[in-house]
């Protein structure tokens, strides 16, 4: 008998958190609907579209009328070129604080966390202003600087919390057999490091394609990146519901699907792990 | 053991992070204290004079600066409140056993990975749109007369949006923590006769409070920044009715290139923002003595 009332509980539950989780992504899955009609069905009211004519024609339109692919490039080097950056400073940074720990380590763990508190207004001006006086406004090299600089607090912190759980034991048997330093990190830390540096790049290269302060104040269209290409659509002109949610299709795609396997990591590095 | 030679060369593998993030803090940091009291304004370059606090005068007296601030409160509060609520109910029922539970924790998910320009222009054009927006046509469907959300209720609309994005933070942040919920004492409980909202109440609910903290505290700090939704739905109106502080100092500094009274902005959302980092750096403190 109890069985049956857990099979029926499990049913309740089951439909509840499918009705729940299907509205919240609702809005990304009309999108994705939305970007395979034509302008015209686009606007129709919900089941008119979603029963007229499916077409590709606004992914084409998106690419000749804006090239679009040079945008999402921007994106790709942007967000990957700062996240290799933050990494190879952090790295040596991290590696040091988890096995060489000083008395003043934890400050400066707390210190750097700091920084990532300041808020971007606080810096807007003279970055910008320095930006336009040396020439990076609107270049790749220019929001690379920013980007790292921002995400290093959180680079540093994550691969701190996952090099403190590898057992030091094992550097000083390697130290004792004679391993220099440079050895030792490239054999025996990096093997046993490299799970916990995959997790921070990928919650890194999806938190600096998403970062939508410093890549709309500093680029405009050179360097623009996705975010700030999106931006443009907020006054359009003419019909344009298809042509953004294809452009917004192609645009969160890759970034859900990296961020679909970094759901355990995401907590860890968001909360600098204080929750694990 | 750690020698001297190791201590040496772990000063040196430290010391690149730790220059440039000193670097970071103190050079524009310092340049946007300087501005804040200059009279400095792009439009006229090479007129730039010392003016004591007029800065911080203006901008504090502004009209605008009381309505952003209150916008602000209520932004950052919104968002919270229907995240943190919201949050703890979605990660109990996704922590009850179910079919298909790794589908639903995606779906769930999901809208924290799209950037702010796509969500906040997706919800404005196809949601809240008066003439074409799906509230428009299922109010019509009703017989109602469809609602302008962005300009009648810009600021809600943009609470609604923003905790759109950060409900699945909260979730999975919340869900994480009822995962090491301790299962025995659940039971033991439940033995002893305690209904399920007793034990949500004297159990589940203390065993949160942590994770709830630090939920508050992050989301404070990244929610004190919005700005990329304000800027693609209402650009902070109508008149000042959807302008919070950051949005405040890029109108006043980029805008109106005035960059005197931007810094001085900017060094009040700096001030704002540390009342909550202390609380935050607190926390996480403890945590790294435990």
């Amino acid at each position: 008998m109890s069985r049956r009332i857990t099979a029926r509980r499990t049913l309740i539950v089951t439909l509840a958190a499918w009705t729940v989780g299907l509205l919240i992504f609702f809005p990304i899955l009309w999108t994705v609907l939305m970007s395979f009609k034509t302008e015209g069905d686009a606007i129709k009211a919900p089941f008119a579209m979603l029963f007229s004519d499916w077409t590709l024609i606004s992914y084409e339109q998106v690419q000749t009328r804006s090239n679009y692919s040079r945008h999402f490039m921007n994106s790709v080097v942007i967000s990957l070129g700062s996240t290799l950056l933050a990494l190879a400073i952090a790295i040596p940074a991290a590696w040091a604080m988890a096995f060489v720990p000083g008395r003043r380590t934890k400050d400066v763990l707390m210190w750097m966390l700091s920084t990532k508190m300041m808020p971007a207004v606080g810096v807007l001006i003279p970055i910008y202003l320095i930006f336009r006086d040396t020439g990076l406004l609107d270049t790749r090299i220019g929001l690379v600087i920013v980007l790292t600089l921002i995400n290093l607090p959180i680079v540093v912190w994550m691969l701190y919390t996952y090099f403190k759980e590898i057992p030091g034991e094992i550097l000083e048997a390697a130290r004792m057999d004679g391993a220099t330093l440079g050895s030792e990190i490239l054999y025996v830390l990096t093997p046993m490091a490299v799970p916990g540096i995959a997790s921070t790049l990928l919650l890194n290269v999806i938190l600096a394609w998403n970062e939508a302060f410093w890549t709309l104040q500093l680029t405009t269209s050179r360097a623009a990146p996705l975010t700030q290409f999106i931006a443009s659509y907020s006054s359009p002109e003419g019909l344009f519901y298809a042509k953004l949610s294809a452009a917004s299709t192609m645009a969160i795609a890759p970034i859900l699907i990296l961020g679909w396997f970094s759901q355990k990591q995401l907590v860890r590095g968001l909360t600098f792990g204080a929750v694990k | 053991m750690a020698t001297q030679h190791s201590k040496t060369a772990a000063r040196l593998m430290i010391s690149p992070a730790v220059i440039l993030l000193l670097l970071w803090m103190i050079v524009p940091l310092s340049m946007t204290l300087y501005f804040s009291f200059l009279r400095y304004n792009l439009l006229m370059p090479g007129m730039e004079s010392f003016t004591g606090w007029d800065n911080y005068y203006y901008f504090l007296t502004d009209p605008a600066f009381s309505a952003a601030l209150t916008n602000t409160i209520l932004l950052v509060g919104g968002v919270l409140l229907i995240t943190v609520v919201g949050g703890t109910l979605l990660a109990l029922l996704l922590d009850q056993p179910m079919w298909g539970q790794g589908i639903v924790r995606i779906l769930v998910i999901a809208p924290f990975f799209i950037m702010p320009t796509v969500s906040a222009l997706v919800w404005k054009n196809m949601f809240m749109n008066p003439v074409n927006g799906m509230f428009a046509h299922i109010a019509r469907a009703l017989g109602m007369q469809p609602f302008d959300f962005l300009a009648h209720a810009p600021l809600a609309s943009i609470i609604g949006i923003v905790a759109w994005q950060w409900l699945p933070f909260a979730t999975l942040i919340l869900l994480t923590a009822l995962q090491s919920l301790d299962r025995e004492q659940m039971e033991a409980a439940e033995m002893d006769g305690a209904g399920p909202l007793d034990r949500f109440l004297y159990i589940t609910l203390p065993h949160l409070t942590r994770a709830i903290t630090v939920v508050v505290l992050i989301q404070t700090i990244f929610l004190l920044g919005v700005f990329a939704e304000i800027l693609v739905t209402t650009n902070g109106g109508p008149g000042t009715a959807s302008t919070n502080i950051t949005y405040l100092v890029y109108a006043q500094s980029l805008l109106n290139y005035d960059v005197g009274g931007g810094s001085a902005g900017g060094i009040i959302a700096v001030i704002l923002a540390n009342i909550v980092a202390i609380f935050l750096m607190r926390m996480i403190g403890k945590n790294l003595d435990a």
